[in-house]
């Protein structure tokens, strides 16, 4: 197996999760596709950890699933509080910031 | 090799398909349905890394949790089932140019740094004992701060979605 093989099917799927963040106006669905960024940085890290038999890849690959399961606890609980004021949780409606 | 290069590309190509569904579906549960998919095909291209733990990890929290917070995100956020059209932005064409270059500049740098260098025969396999080793000797200060993010993120969430 090349190392490669890994790397560009994470770079695949990390462009996949970037075209959804930057085309979505739903903010549930801009979650979903930062998960599938996550993950890609995941399969990264351990195609190295492999590579190097290193140990560090693994911790972080630990981290970074802990870390996206706040994330998406916080990033849930905002797009309901959004949803409770605003009745819509579509992104380009929260422009209030916008002179 | 042969049988994990098989394993690898079909697994590789059912991950893409069902990513790219996630992200064009114009349904939101649907979404979360291939989001499943390819959740559990990063689990098995762990596997394939020799990476267990972290494969039954993602199984765990990712298919087991995550996607149960999604669902309920989806329901407590509108009743309607079924395809809707007013999911994207006007302007979602500027993702795909966005998308293909950070793919273009990726592809290059990775070609001319790995071009065809191999993951070794026999690579040394990481146990989970010594996983653990490190998250509790060496990485014992970001696995405490790490217990606080999650501490905080839970009490934050309850008191974002909490009624008032």
């Amino acid at each position: 197996m090349f190392v490669n093989q890994f790397l560009f099917l994470a770079a695949v799927l990390f462009c996949i999760g970037v075209y959804g963040v930057v085309a979505r106006k739903n903010a549930v669905l801009m979650l979903m596709s930062i998960e599938i960024i996550l993950n890609s940085v995941n399969i990264n890290l351990l195609t190295f950890a492999l590579r190097n038999g290193s140990t560090d890849g693994h911790v972080f690959a630990l981290y970074i699933i802990a870390v996206a399961a706040a994330e998406v606890g916080v990033g849930l609980g905002l797009v309901l509080l959004v949803y409770r004021n605003k009745k819509t949780i579509s992104v380009d409606d929260l422009s209030e910031m916008r002179g | 090799m042969i049988a994990q290069n098989i394993g690898f590309w079909t697994i590789a190509i059912v991950m893409i398909v069902a990513a790219l569904r996630v992200v064009t579906t114009n349904n939101v549960v649907h979404a979360a349905l291939w989001l499943v998919v390819v959740l559990a095909g990063a689990a098995a291209q762990y596997i394939l890394l020799a990476a267990e733990f972290v494969a039954i990890t993602q199984v765990l929290v990712y298919i087991g949790a995550v996607m149960v917070l999604f669902l309920f995100g989806t329901m407590l956020t509108r009743a309607r089932i079924g395809s809707e059209s007013d999911l994207n932005n006007t302007y979602k064409k500027l993702g795909v140019p966005v998308a293909g270059l950070m793919f273009a500049a990726m592809v290059v740098a990775l070609s001319s740094s790995f071009g065809k260098e191999k993951i070794p025969d026999s690579p040394k396999v990481i146990s989970t004992q010594e996983v653990s080793d490190q998250i509790f000797g060496q990485y014992l200060l970001p696995f405490w701060a790490l217990s606080f993010v999650l501490l905080a993120a839970v009490v934050g969430a309850i008191v974002l979605a909490r009624k008032d």
